[in-house]
């Protein structure tokens, strides 16, 4: 089906819901790059108009990917919830702005609908709002989720603590995980990138954080970062497997580049469920929340898998795979992918805006990873700019980098201190579990401790 | 605003590093990362947030470097002894080299021009220096690479060299496909670290034209003082050469059957 607007004497057309989108998106280096972009600033707006009068319902008959030839389009409609859909399928993306901006708009009707949107609606009315709207919106949406720590709740804010380490080396881990901890880092989970993608390694650093989280008795949980096969390996190997890592897509060949599909991450879940190792949370819920996905605009294009759809509206279709699998964290790792698709600090900024609204609206517990790299036009300035922002609309956390500088990635994210500045100026706290943890006597054991960092390593 | 019945939780935090000056030099002695950072209520203290920019404007100053192609492409035709072509990808400028990486990959209409001219194959190994995204690893590292790297390919029949401005690693392929030649060794400057700058990457492909993938090419990266230094990497680089040579690929197939070097 084709769109049509006109502004003044000047009618612009639009052939498909794909490319109504597309224009419609502010302006990015990556729809540039696919040349999906609006051709001038007012065509992009034409783009916005038409799409403010688009019905929600549009939405079910028209797909941007197709259904026969992607799994996650089969995904997104076969478990379309309509019953949940009911309340806003009379709106239009622009009447569905006005009411996610309403008071109407409480925070239980807003859980209540999130499996009745798609991604492309949530990324179509995305596409319609400015910083303050995404902001406003997202702030009134919670998503907890628990496994030894409570993440999500209101006056809230976790970290992730990345230890990461060129070479994988057991105590410059535990000297960066130590440093995290000493400044309340890690409570989302204490995550680690390995430089090597194998289950020796995968085994040996999930031991390391293990030992540690026990001999201090630290109430959060561990993650090695490798691929879900290697990981799956590493559980069936007998690993102390906490929570189940994949980078994801919005499309499924950008995941077959990845390695993956629906059917591989759903045996990955099974496997998880059987773990049991959730403990007992602060609200007296056990913690059964186990599965852990990073996206970022711009993967789908980068791997030529991109379907000539806006990087945003996959990116939050990648939102529909993470949802499948009740994920305990998400994250958009938002400025990594490089300028040739978020060029500089405004698009960075925005596009985590969008992608933290996206993903809340569609029920996960979306948290950030707030950086960027060298050869972007941003730096410290537009990380803190970002930061304060998500910090305002509500993100479940943010990554804790030792002075912010990633020595095995390669990239500039959010430091320790950044996430103590951010809990001081927002009045936010720790997730309760290790709030208590701090405050207690194993938290005063570690840093009597801390003057022998090798002591932390599993004998 | 949240009702605070507890107190701010970096109350109980230690002041690590200013109680203890020692855990900081331990923490920093067991890895490169930012370790042991005091603070000053919770923000960074003056000197490592300067530290800091210092690093980013190092880094940043090294993309947006402008590669000396004169002098670059004198001192390879002393020390090969070829002729030597200056080309210039399809990109104008840097600002559209970081957005349009496709025409990072392609030559400019001039530079299709001055290497149709000049001389085609066959030759066994096409030999471009671009500048990538660090003219400083470029200017540093290329030429002692190449010393190191020279004498191990005595016998071998080398195309022009060529030096390429605003070139993304692809471009080789254009490069080598128009030369007719048999391999292409692409030295490019990778993108700066925050205590890396002058990072020089090396890519090997068999023969090179458009469309060949990343995975049909052999990579050693991280050649700097501080990294990989120029005799291994020549010495890796040789090893690839010779072994593409015989064996008439590279890529993931050559990586695989390449353990035994990375073990050595």
């Amino acid at each position: 089906m084709s769109f049509a607007h006109s502004l003044g004497n000047v009618r612009y057309t639009f052939a498909s819901l794909r490319e109504l989108l597309a224009r419609a998106t502010p302006l990015r280096s990556g729809d540039m790059l696919a040349g999906l972009a609006a051709q001038s600033a007012e065509e992009r707006v034409a783009a916005q108009f038409a799409l403010a009068d688009l019905p929600l319902t549009h939405f079910l008959s028209e797909q941007v990917v197709p259904y026969e030839e992607d799994e996650v389009t089969r995904l997104i409609m076969d478990t379309h919830d309509a019953t949940a859909f009911a309340p806003v399928r009379s709106f239009t993306v622009g009447e569905l702005r006005d009411w996610l901006l309403s008071d109407d708009a409480t925070a239980g009707r807003l859980a209540a609908l999130a499996p009745g949107l798609t991604p492309e609606m949530a990324a179509a009315v995305s596409k319609l709002m400015r910083v303050q709207d995404l902001i406003a919106a997202a702030a009134k949406i919670r998503v907890v989720t628990r496994f030894r720590t409570s993440v999500g709740l209101p006056g809230r804010l976790s970290t992730r603590l990345q230890p990461n380490h060129p070479t994988d080396d057991a105590a410059g881990i535990a000297a960066s995980i130590l440093d995290g901890l000493l400044l309340g880092s890690g409570d989302a989970v204490i995550g680690i990138n390995p430089a090597g993608d194998n289950v020796a390694v995968t085994t040996r650093l999930l031991r390391l954080i293990d030992t540690v989280r026990e001999r201090f008795q630290i109430p959060t949980q561990s993650c090695v970062l490798a691929h879900v096969t290697t990981l799956m390996a590493a559980l069936e190997a007998g690993a102390p497997v906490d929570l189940i890592f994949q980078s994801i897509a919005g499309t499924e060949a950008a995941n077959r580049g990845f390695g993956i599909n629906l059917a591989l991450l759903a045996e990955a879940y099974e496997a998880g469920r059987s773990l049991h190792r959730g403990a007992l949370c602060a609200d007296g819920c056990v913690g059964d929340h186990f599965m852990y996905f990073e996206t970022g605009q711009g993967s789908a294009l980068s791997a030529n898998a991109h379907h000539d759809v806006d990087q945003q509206t996959l990116e939050a279709r990648a939102y529909a795979v993470a949802r499948r699998f009740r994920p305990m964290l998400v994250n958009t790792v938002v400025g990594f992918i490089g300028p040739e698709y978020l060029y500089d600090g405004k698009q960075i900024a925005r596009a985590g805006l969008e992608d933290h609204f996206c993903g809340k609206l569609l029920g996960l517990p979306m948290g950030c990873d707030v950086c960027y790299t060298n050869h972007a036009e941003a730096d410290q300035d537009d990380m803190d700019t970002l930061l304060t922002l998500l910090g305002t609309a509500g993100v479940n956390y943010i990554m804790g980098v030792p002075g912010a500088d990633d020595v095995m990635l390669n990239y500039q994210s959010t430091s320790f201190h950044d996430a103590l500045y951010l809990r001081r100026i927002l009045g936010l706290r720790p997730a309760p579990e290790f709030e208590a943890w701090l405050q207690g006597d194993h938290f005063q054991r570690l840093a009597l401790e801390a003057d022998r960092p090798e002591r932390l390593l599993p004998a | 605003m949240t009702e605070t019945r507890v107190p701010p939780p970096e109350s109980s935090l230690p002041e690590h590093s200013a109680s203890s000056p020692s855990l900081t030099a331990r923490l920093r002695s067991l890895t490169p990362a930012r370790v042991g950072l005091g603070r000053t209520g919770v923000s960074l203290q003056t000197r490592d947030l300067l530290d800091f920019q210092r690093a980013h404007a190092r880094a940043r100053d090294a993309v947006h470097a402008r590669l000396d192609a004169a002098s670059l492409a004198s001192a390879l035709g002393g020390i090969t002894g070829c002729a030597v072509l200056r080309l210039h990808s399809a990109v104008p400028d840097r600002t559209r080299y970081l957005q349009r990486p496709d025409l990072g990959r392609i030559l400019d209409a001039a530079s299709r021009d001055l290497l149709a001219n000049a001389g085609a194959g066959p030759w066994d190994l096409a030999l471009l220096v671009a500048d990538g995204l660090s003219a400083l690893a470029v200017e540093r590292h290329a030429i002692p690479l190449l010393e190191e790297l020279l004498p191990r390919l005595a016998g071998w029949r080398l195309a022009p060299v060529c030096v390429v401005e605003q070139g993304r690693v692809a471009i080789g392929d254009e490069v080598g496909a128009v030369l007719h030649a048999q391999l292409s060794l692409v030295l490019i400057g990778e993108r700066p670290g925050l205590s890396s700058p002058d990072s020089l990457g090396a890519y090997i492909t068999w023969q090179p034209h458009p469309g060949r993938t990343d995975a049909e090419r052999n990579c050693i990266s991280n050649i700097r003082a501080e990294g990989l230094n120029y005799a291994q990497a020549a010495a890796q680089l040789g090893y690839y050469l010779a072994e593409a040579r015989s064996r008439q690929l590279t890529g993931v197939g050559l990586k695989e059957d390449s353990n035994l070097l990375s073990e050595g």
